[in-house]
């Protein structure tokens, strides 16, 4: 009885959250499809969809806010719904990797050039089991699980550094193709950096259960190439 | 039990207290050290012995024959149950739920206390009356009517009064019992400014059934439990933050977020 | 209950229904019969009323001058003079008696209140003498004025000597209406809330200071009612005085005068002279200051009512 109302109006986000991580798992996996099929009236397709994932990622934090407001929820519901606040934009920055992917698809357009589609696919598929578990792990409010996720960035990290070296050795050789590797450059870059938001979605789970926030790095962050 | 960041000079502290109505145990093994110059609140269910033990500090609870107590609670390391218990009350002031004018005249409500403990000369007994009435928050709404009754105010004026009343007495501990159950929401937000501006001076504890209360208007926060024994005891100690935010305990997590019992 | 009704059931209750409607009228008719004899009632009580006092009021009045009320009484069988000293001696003993019996009880009352609570937690003998002692009180209070009288005549006036005077008549007085003004006081005082007493000794006041400071002033309406009712008394009683003060038409000189009150002047003058006249005069007086103490009563009260409540 007590904070039922509470209780499953928190039931009802954690649905929608779900529902906004399979979203974003979907968008990526396919712009990472349409690199292969070169089908580029998909990949505005997904360009354009990212704005129902926007209007999504507005109502989901409308209705936190909402619920912040009228329930004023202390202790470990407090810091689950700020938590979830952060998890929501998170998942929002992370689709917006795939619109950008889409738009450098369009971009190169039907030029021909070599795109290492097979690396960067299997970084997409290891980012989106990531992302399922790790936002299965927030929702299920499991620590243990939520720990074991962020060393697995390293896999993606060392993709990302072969598709790295070999853009680069590749535009050295063909200077007139430095456009296109800088393109292949930003798609990797992007791919990087969905798995790194995990990571930081790892970090909220074990917030919500100890209270405390801690940075949870992979191992090998020096030697990675490219920005952070 | 000391709350965990906390450094400062504790005002009062209790150790090993327990108190009894008769056979029945009320408090059970109380250890705490209240910090100066700032804002306790202490919350828990009802029944837990939490006005018992607010009572305890200023031996209100003597009133009722049957008590008795052990152990001790001291005050600037003078056990207060060795002190007399009127020169006690005169460091003790305590406001309670219902607001509790004195029939008499406003003037005569706040000089009451100064003028128990002997003072007799005008001009300090209106500066005093002043003073209180301005620390209280309530002067500029009185200060033409001082001799309008106490109780032709409204229910948070009449509040502000019996803080005033209190204040009057120069005590160092003030003891809020509830203070603001009985006002409306914009009088109790009045005297939760109130106190925030009173802590510089004043160590003040309070008594409170409002989760929010606690959480907006306190520094530290202890929260009570009920043994199985119906005694009470404190389940957790420290800062509001921490405790709004992160408790330790299971039951003060269950408690402050609704889904106690 | 969930079933629907048969055609049988239908019928009783439109039949019931039928029979209901009457009975309104029934209803409002026995009210206004109800109503018609309070108000007979209420007639006939202020009718008799009005009729005993008027009567009173209209036979005295003509005996009423400055002469009778400044003369004293002459004695004789014609009941010659006036009421001069019996208003004077009624006053004294008025005062005489409330001076005795007011701080007694009011004191009384007080430590019934205020302090028997924690002593009797003390002592089983203190509980055993509070409790008899209220029991005492609350018998005395319906005891008839003339068994204090006699108890009076055989304690103050044969065994202390005191004679028929003032004081025996005084202390007599004020055995008979002790028990009402403890009664009276000590609702009065229990009628004070507790968180007065409460916000006064939390401000470091002693239990003194909280009982004259706050909860006496406050319980002054209660008391004050108390000694009004005792005086109500004193200038009304026939008996008790009969048999302590003595009967003289003298002024009273000191505390051992006897002397005669307006209510023993009428009961003398009706019994013992043929002066009819004047014994309605002076209960026509008597009457008089009867209505201008309740006048004092209910003034005071709203005086003090005002007070309390805030200007």
């Amino acid at each position: 009885m007590p904070r039922e109302t509470l209780d499953s109006k928190l039931a009802q986000i954690k649905n929608e959250i779900y529902l906004l991580g399979s979203m974003v798992e979907q968008a990526v996996l396919d712009s990472v499809d349409t690199l292969r099929t070169r089908d580029l009236k998909e990949a505005k397709r997904i360009y354009d969809e990212d704005n129902i994932i926007n209007e999504k990622r507005y109502a989901l934090e409308n209705a936190i806010i909402i619920l912040l407001a009228t329930q004023q929820p202390f202790a470990r519901d407090l810091r689950l719904l700020a938590a979830m606040l952060l998890v929501v934009n998170e998942l929002e920055r992370m689709a917006d990797y795939a619109k950008g992917i889409a738009k450098i698809n369009i971009k190169i357009g039907k030029a021909d050039i070599a795109i290492p589609v097979r690396d960067f696919q299997q970084m997409a598929e290891q980012g989106v089991s990531m992302l399922h578990r790790g936002l299965g792990a927030f929702i299920e409010q499991n620590p243990n699980l939520a720990a074991a996720i962020p060393q697995e960035d390293d896999i993606v990290d060392q993709l990302y550094n072969k598709v790295y070296r070999t853009a680069i050795e590749d535009a050295v050789a063909h200077l007139e193709n430095i456009d296109q590797a800088n393109n292949i450059l930003w798609i990797g870059h992007n791919l990087e950096r969905f798995a790194d938001r995990v990571t930081n979605i790892c970090e909220r789970t074990l917030f919500i259960t100890t209270g405390e926030l801690m940075e949870m790095d992979s191992s090998d962050d020096e030697n990675d190439a490219g920005g952070d | 039990m000391q709350p965990s960041q906390f450094d400062e000079n504790p005002k009062i502290i209790a150790h090993n207290f327990n108190l009894f109505y008769g056979d029945f145990q009320a408090l059970k093994e109380i250890n705490v050290d209240i910090p100066e110059n700032a804002i306790t609140s202490i919350i828990g269910p009802s029944g837990c012995g939490k006005s018992t033990f607010l009572r305890s500090i200023n031996r209100m609870n003597e009133l009722i024959p049957s008590v008795k107590t052990t152990g001790q609670i001291k005050m600037d390391d003078k056990d207060i149950y060795k002190q007399d218990v009127v020169e006690l009350r005169k460091h003790v002031g305590m406001v309670f739920q219902r607001p509790n004018p004195f029939p008499k005249s406003i003037f005569d409500n706040v000089a009451y206390g100064p003028r128990a403990h002997g003072l007799k000369n005008k001009a300090i007994l209106e500066e005093i009356v002043e003073k209180s009435l301005t620390d209280a928050a309530l002067w500029d709404e009185v200060k033409d009517d001082l001799h309008k009754s106490g109780l032709a105010l409204s229910g948070g004026q009449q509040q502000r009064l019996c803080i005033a009343r209190a204040l009057a007495v120069e005590p160092e501990v003030i003891l809020m019992d509830e203070p603001a159950s009985a006002l409306d929401p914009i009088a109790t937000l009045k005297i939760e400014e109130l106190i925030q501006n009173l802590k510089k001076d004043y160590t003040i504890v309070i008594v409170t059934h409002n989760m929010q209360q606690a959480a907006r208007a306190s520094d530290y926060t202890m929260v009570f439990n009920m043994n199985p024994d119906r005694s009470g005891y404190i389940v957790e100690y420290g800062s509001t933050s921490q405790i709004f935010t992160n408790p330790h305990e299971k039951i003060t997590e269950d408690y402050i977020s609704g889904r106690f019992g | 209950m969930n079933h629907t009704l048969t055609n049988q059931e239908k019928m009783m209750l439109a039949r019931e229904k039928a029979a209901r409607k009457p009975n309104l009228k029934r209803r409002k008719i026995s009210q206004s019969i109800a109503f018609t004899l309070m108000w007979l009632m209420g007639f006939i009580s202020i009718g008799a009323l009005i009729w005993i006092v008027g009567y009173v009021l209209a036979r005295g009045f003509p005996t009423i001058n400055m002469e009778f009320l400044t003369t004293r009484p002459a004695g004789g069988f014609e009941g010659e003079g006036g009421i001069s000293t019996t208003i004077v001696t009624t006053l004294y003993l008025v005062v005489l008696t409330i001076a005795i019996a007011a701080p007694l009880g009011i004191g009384a009352a007080i430590y019934f209140v205020e302090y028997a609570n924690e002593a009797q937690n003390r002592s089983k003998f203190v509980r055993w003498l509070v409790r008899t002692a209220r029991t005492g009180v609350e018998i005395l209070a319906g005891v008839p004025s003339i068994i204090f009288g006699l108890f009076g005549f055989a304690v103050f006036v044969s065994f202390l000597k005191f004679k028929f005077s003032l004081l025996s008549a005084g202390l007599s007085g004020a055995c008979m209406v002790l028990p009402v003004i403890i009664r009276t006081t000590e609702e009065a005082l229990l009628a004070v809330p507790d968180s007065l007493r409460e916000g006064s000794l939390g401000l470091g006041a002693t239990k003194w200071q909280t009982i004259t400071g706050v909860v006496l002033p406050a319980a002054i309406p209660g008391i004050v009612t108390g000694i009004v009712l005792s005086v109500g008394r004193i200038i009304s009683e026939t008996a008790i005085f009969w048999v302590t003060l003595g009967g003289s038409y003298r002024l009273p000189q000191n505390l051992l005068s006897s002397g005669r009150t307006l209510a023993l002047h009428v009961y003398m003058l009706a019994t013992e002279t043929r002066a009819f006249d004047k014994a309605l005069g002076t209960a026509a007086i008597l009457i008089i200051i009867i209505m201008l103490l309740n006048l004092a009563i209910n003034l005071s009260s709203k005086y003090f009512q005002k007070r309390l409540s805030g200007k």
